[in-house]
């Protein structure tokens, strides 16, 4: 029961990585590097809320969410796609603009009490012994991140629209020699992260904790980005990634209630310094880091008439 | 219709200068429709946002004393981010430099002595260098992505201040706040000008501006700075180490963001709490790009987004708009500096396809 019980907090805990990081990959994947999702993931939080707020309806907070960030991404690959500015620059801006709209918008629903999403319970499936009610009686979230891990990994890799962005990701002036829309294949890219990270923030707000605190992403945004590095770009392993990283994030949580000796603080850095040395497992190796990072990843992309 | 980008044969030096001050012109013209929208007079907000803090002297004090870390700060990530090493981790070199330089005073509480306050700030900057070196570290011999590493390091730094002044650094006379002891007279930095609370803060950093920039311009270092942050590979022929730029310009940026945190907390605080910084780290790199990377620009800079802060606690006061709104201005502010840089470099052009109607005159 116990065991049953922390799993469930650790598959709360790992959607919204989950999901977060699957839209960044893609957008990374098409060449394009967006260190705005911890504000993308924030104005998906703020506005679910308030949308479910309004209507009652968690389900419209999710759609809310999902348009949401996808409208704010668009901003970064205005700068970044048609402008041509500095990637790095624009992905931060995006990120306190986010920060500090959200804490604006947000302010007038702080405190008021939120709806919570319930599960939806898959009727056979979940009758399994051990694994149905963990598995198949779970939120629509959830769902919706074991479904993209899945669609992404199916069309990055074995369809052809989806060679067409890996192309122009590894690189985008062949890709555009041979008359791939180098530009709109981004756009398209940026806003499906946006989408998805504005997703993760609506989990965050309905079903994580249904309520609106300011800066309630916490940083997970830039985890998600961390997340994508560890995978290598590739979407099973973020899943497994985005899980250990829950796993951490619940782990110490369950750690400080249960009163273990060692200080709260020391147990919150704890998702963070493990972070850090996931990152640094996993990029030591340099031939393999270069064989796996889109090789276009970050350079900006101007076609030459 | 499209946006063709053609790039200049060289950075067009006039919108260099215009394009900060254009940024400013459009933030200001959006943060009025935005306050228009808030349902409040937005030429009165913006009064009382942009103007009313420069009016009075006990204010111009405030102005100074915001400035100082974002200037002081700014100046050491100008110099990272021209080498093409991207230290975000500056909110927490600041918050390590603070702790470290706050060690003696708090544990030898009973020390008076002139030599103090010069020993925290060495060691403040000692702290903050530190604390910069480890994400030096991380990409010099891991390979590691240095953004991530120094953010992930701003909240280790955060929950270990916490830590502190929770615990073991607590005033054991402070009636369980949590804050350490008070530093003595000697170990508090003092005023520079009577008439108001500006502290010395504001002259270490336009001493470190001059100085980086007369680093930037003048040295063999400025020009290693320069030449590697925008071709690594040129700058190996030359003999230059990129390694090297890594530990330097990270530590260099850690050095100076753990002085703006150790003369913050000895000037505006004179102790340590949980709470140091309203996000000065990250407004420091707002403040580093509205310069143009460019010491003296960032002295101009800096004040302009102290000017923020100090707005959006007036206007909160005289306006009733709530203090979230100078997020909000610091990020339109980023984003409208950014947009204009491409002036810099490009020639923008609106193209409306006028292709299709060639073609369909020629097919008639």
């Amino acid at each position: 029961m116990i065991v049953e019980a922390i799993l469930l907090t650790v598959i709360t805990a790992s959607t919204p990585l989950v999901i977060a990081a699957m839209g960044e990959l893609v957008t990374e994947r098409s060449g394009v590097l967006n260190l705005g999702v911890e504000g993308m993931m924030i104005i998906g939080a703020v506005c679910a809320f308030i949308a479910t707020n309004m209507t009652g309806s968690p389900y419209i907070g999710l759609l809310a969410g999902v348009a949401t960030g996808a409208v704010f991404s668009l901003l970064f690959g205005f700068l970044t796609l048609t402008l041509v500015a500095n990637q790095v620059a624009t992905g931060l801006a995006l990120t306190i603009l986010g920060l500090g709209v959200s804490g604006m918008v947000g302010e007038s629903v702080v405190g008021v009490p939120g709806v919570k999403m319930q599960p939806l319970v898959i009727p056979l499936l979940s009758d399994i012994p051990v694994v149905g009610p963990i598995l198949f009686a779970q939120d629509l979230f959830f769902y919706l991140s074991i479904l993209l891990v899945i669609g992404v990994n199916w069309y990055l890799f074995k369809s052809r629209s989806g060679l067409r962005l890996r192309a122009i990701g590894d690189s985008h002036g062949s890709a555009h020699t041979l008359g791939l829309p180098v530009i709109r294949t981004r756009y398209l890219a940026v806003m499906f992260g946006g989408a998805c990270a504005g997703l993760a923030g609506a989990q965050l707000s309905l079903v994580y904790t249904p309520q609106w605190v300011e800066n309630m992403s916490a940083g997970r945004g830039w985890i998600a980005l961390a997340l994508v590095v560890f995978a290598a770009w590739r979407p099973w392993r973020v899943l497994a990634g985005g899980y250990l990283f829950g796993a951490v994030t619940i782990g110490q949580l369950h750690a400080q209630a249960l009163g273990i000796g060692l200080p709260s603080q020391f147990l919150s850095a704890l998702p963070y310094a493990a972070t850090i040395v996931v990152l640094i497992i996993i990029s030591h190796n340099r031939r393999t880091t270069l064989i796996n990072t889109p090789a276009c990843l970050g350079k900006p992309f101007v076609p030459d008439r | 219709m499209r946006i063709e980008l053609e790039r200049r044969p060289r950075q067009s030096s006039l919108f260099a200068v215009v394009s900060p001050l254009l940024a400013l012109a459009l933030t200001v013209l959006f943060g009025g429709i935005m306050f228009a929208l808030l349902g409040k007079d937005p030429v009165a907000a913006l009064y009382s946002f942009f103007i009313e803090p420069l009016l009075e002297v006990w204010s111009l004090h405030e102005l100074a004393i915001k400035a100082a870390p974002l200037i002081l700060i700014a100046v050491g990530l100008s110099v990272c981010y021209r080498s093409n090493n991207w230290n975000i981790g500056a909110e927490g070199q600041f918050t390590v430099g603070a702790i470290v330089g706050a060690i003696v005073p708090i544990t030898f509480y009973e020390w008076h002595s002139p030599l103090l306050l010069p020993l925290m700030m060495i060691m403040g900057a000692i702290g903050g260098a530190a604390y910069g070196a480890i994400p030096a570290l991380l990409k010099t011999r891991f390979n590691t992505n240095e953004i991530l590493t120094s953010l992930m390091l701003v909240y280790i730094a955060q929950l270990f201040l916490d830590w502190l002044t929770r615990g073991i650094w607590k005033d054991p006379a402070g009636y369980n706040f949590p804050q350490s002891r008070s530093f003595v007279t000697e170990g508090v930095l003092p005023e520079v000008l009577s008439s108001g609370r500006a502290h010395y803060g504001i002259v270490f950093a336009i001493i470190a501006a001059i100085a980086v920039w007369f680093m930037m311009r003048y040295t063999l270092k400025g020009f290693q700075v320069n030449v590697l942050g925008q071709s690594e590979r040129a700058g190996r022929f030359a003999g230059f180490s990129g390694r090297k730029m890594v530990w330097f310009s990270m530590m260099f940026s850690g050095a100076l963001a753990g002085l703006a945190g150790i003369s913050e907390v000895s000037g505006s605080i004179g102790h340590l709490q949980p709470s140091i910084s309203p996000g000065y780290g990250f407004t420091a790199i707002i403040v580093a790009f509205l310069g143009r990377l460019n010491p003296l620009g960032i002295i101009a800079s800096g004040f302009v987004l102290a000017l923020t802060y100090l707005g959006g606690e007036g206007a909160q006061l005289s306006i009733g708009v709530s203090d979230k709104v100078t997020r909000v201005f610091q990020g339109l502010l980023l984003f409208f500096v950014l947009s204009c840089d491409t002036l810099i470099l490009y020639k923008v052009r609106i193209v409306f396809d006028r292709v299709r109607a060639v073609s369909a005159k020629a097919a008639s």
